[in-house]
């Protein structure tokens, strides 16, 4: 019964504040021999300004290409994707993204890895500059401005990442499982970091993950992709007040959040105790 | 720098053998003269030699020079055009394999005995190792990252300039250190077929007058000289590209030993 209820919360969601827009969106990949990859087909989904909405499914199911459509870094084979009412053709404006890897450019230091895209929208530097240490400091980082890129600790690359999406105050923020490789702690303490800022600026963000903790923590809504084709088959609201502590993985609504996502995936022959 | 002090002693160790071996076969001078000879040869008249050092080190260096320039700019084309890349890069792929020293009289007759020639023989050789070398730097770029600028609106010179010229200097370098040799090469080739001065000009005049110990001269002069120019780019790479992986100091390893 809860479970109907969260269900039938996310589809009324947050009509006429949209800031992402998808409908019917298909992706192909075609390999040179000609075999044909279905990595998303039909998604719809909505993504209000200001809002938090993680994205979770196996590997494979088309996640990173979801986000990368969106980003207008790959091409759509059909459907639409619309940012701020503006079909999306190229990377759209005020839009950033954390990949996957931080990958950070070793010949430049910490800070000058930041200012990379201040340098490319040709800004002047000096109040980025400064903009750049207060991340830094922000993130934990203070003192590492001039810092090599191989001298950082895989949670300070990805931190390092993270301000240089952030230097450019994007409305729009696109992270791709930025947390994957690092260990549970770290994992912990960067997503109290990462909610810290969300609820200061209230970006929109669309947050790629596996952990279904993760998700269920850092989102209002959390949406349950399927591989084979790449798909959406359900969409959770995450009824939580926030500030969330780490605690409140504790509760009956996080615990129930958290086994209604695992069971879907149960259903897709993920999770299954095979003893 | 353990690594110089390696090369010293080896080649300190060639030089003390070359000289106990000659002593202990008493080898005559006109089949293989001792270092010792070689060096007295050179003191005898150093400004001489230093003046046909300098014209075979000069031509090296503006053949290098305008193989690095001109092959910078063809890979940049051969990178960013696909007509330049299905006629430019194929030709210069199938031609890198014959030996280009044979085109060598070609030039002579062409453009003279003056130093262009020699130049221009230099630069030939020198060229395809840059271009190749330069063409797949800017190409082995990490798409990621060419995502993550797209992303950032960036526009193609500026990607060019802040990420694909960066992350080709590794294997730019590599291409120079094999360019710079090559260019020696050239001068010397240049020298051969037809010159009044340089190097190469006092190895094939001396042969004549079976004068050896000034064709070992000539040799020690032109292994130094070449090793110098070698360890000048080994330097500029060390400059220009700190963060390699190859270049980076502190702790990383032994690779020989363990
Ligand atoms: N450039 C590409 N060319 C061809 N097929 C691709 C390409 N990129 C992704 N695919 C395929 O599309 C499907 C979705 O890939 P995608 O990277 O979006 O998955 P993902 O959900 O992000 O997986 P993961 O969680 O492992 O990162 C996969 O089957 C993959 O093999
Ligand atoms: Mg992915």
């Amino acid at each position: 019964m809860v479970q109907a209820e969260i269900t039938a919360r996310s589809i009324s969601g947050t009509a006429g504040l949209a800031h992402v827009g998808i409908s019917a969106l298909d992706k192909d990949y075609r390999s040179p021999k000609g075999v044909v990859v279905n990595a998303l087909r039909q998604i719809d989904l909505t993504i209000g300004r200001g809002e938090f909405v993680s994205v979770v499914g196996p590997s494979g199911c088309g996640k990173s290409t979801l986000l990368k459509c969106i980003a207008g870094i790959a091409d759509v084979t059909g459907g639409r994707i619309d940012v701020d009412g503006k079909p999306v053709v190229e990377p759209p404006e005020g839009m950033a993204i954390v990949f996957q890897r931080d990958i950070l450019l070793d010949w430049r230091n910490v800070i000058d890895n930041i200012m990379l895209p201040i340098e490319f929208h040709r800004l002047p530097r000096g109040p980025a500059l400064a903009r750049a240490r207060d991340l830094l400091a922000l993130i934990g980082l203070a003192g590492y401005e001039s810092r090599q890129p191989w001298e950082l600790s895989g949670g300070q690359r990805q931190r390092v990442a993270i301000c240089r999406a952030l230097i450019q105050d994007p409305a729009l923020l696109l992270m791709d499982e930025p947390f994957g490789a690092l260990d549970a702690l770290t994992r912990d303490e960067l997503n109290l970091e990462l909610q810290r800022l969300w609820l200061q600026t209230r970006k929109t963000v669309l947050f790629i993950t596996h952990s279904i903790s993760e998700a269920v923590f850092l989102s209002d809504r959390v949406v349950v992709m399927a591989a084979n084709p790449g798909r959406i088959v359900e969409t959770i609201a995450i009824d939580l007040p926030r500030p969330r502590t780490l605690d409140a993985r504790e509760t009956p609504v996080f615990g129930r959040s958290t086994s209604r996502i695992r069971r879907l995936f149960e259903g897709m022959g993920f999770l299954k105790d095979s003893r | 720098m353990s690594h110089t002090r390696t090369v010293v002693l080896v080649l300190v160790g060639f030089f003390v053998f070359w000289e106990v071996a000659v002593w202990a076969t008493s080898a005559p001078s006109f089949i293989l003269p001792a270092p010792s000879a070689v060096a007295l040869e050179i003191a005898s008249d150093p400004v001489w030699y230093a003046r046909h050092a300098a014209y075979t080190v000069g031509a090296c260096l503006l053949g290098f020079f305008f193989a690095l320039v001109l092959g910078v700019l063809a890979a940049i084309g051969i990178v960013y055009s696909r007509v330049l890349e299905s006629t430019l890069y194929t030709l210069l792929v199938s031609l890198n394999s014959i030996p280009k020293i044979a085109l060598a009289p070609l030039f002579i007759i062409w453009m003279g005995t003056n130093l262009s020639s020699k130049v221009a023989i230099s630069m030939l050789i020198a060229l395809f190792s840059i271009v190749i070398d330069t063409v797949l730097g800017l190409r082995s770029v990490d798409p990621d990252v060419l995502d993550m600028t797209k992303s950032m609106r960036a526009r193609p010179l500026q990607v060019l300039w802040k990420i694909r010229f960066p992350s080709a200097l590794p294997a730019m370098f590599a291409g120079m250190k094999v360019a710079i040799s090559l260019a020696l090469v050239g001068a010397i080739a240049g020298e051969f077929v037809a010159s009044q001065v340089g190097l190469g000009y006092v190895i094939l005049t001396a042969q004549g007058m079976f004068q050896i110990p000034r064709v070992f001269a000539a040799i020690v002069l032109l292994g130094i000289l070449g090793t110098i120019l070698f360890y000048l780019v080994g330097i500029a790479e060390r400059i220009l590209v700190p963060w390699h992986v190859s270049q980076r100091g502190g702790n990383v390893g032994a690779v020989h030993g363990a």
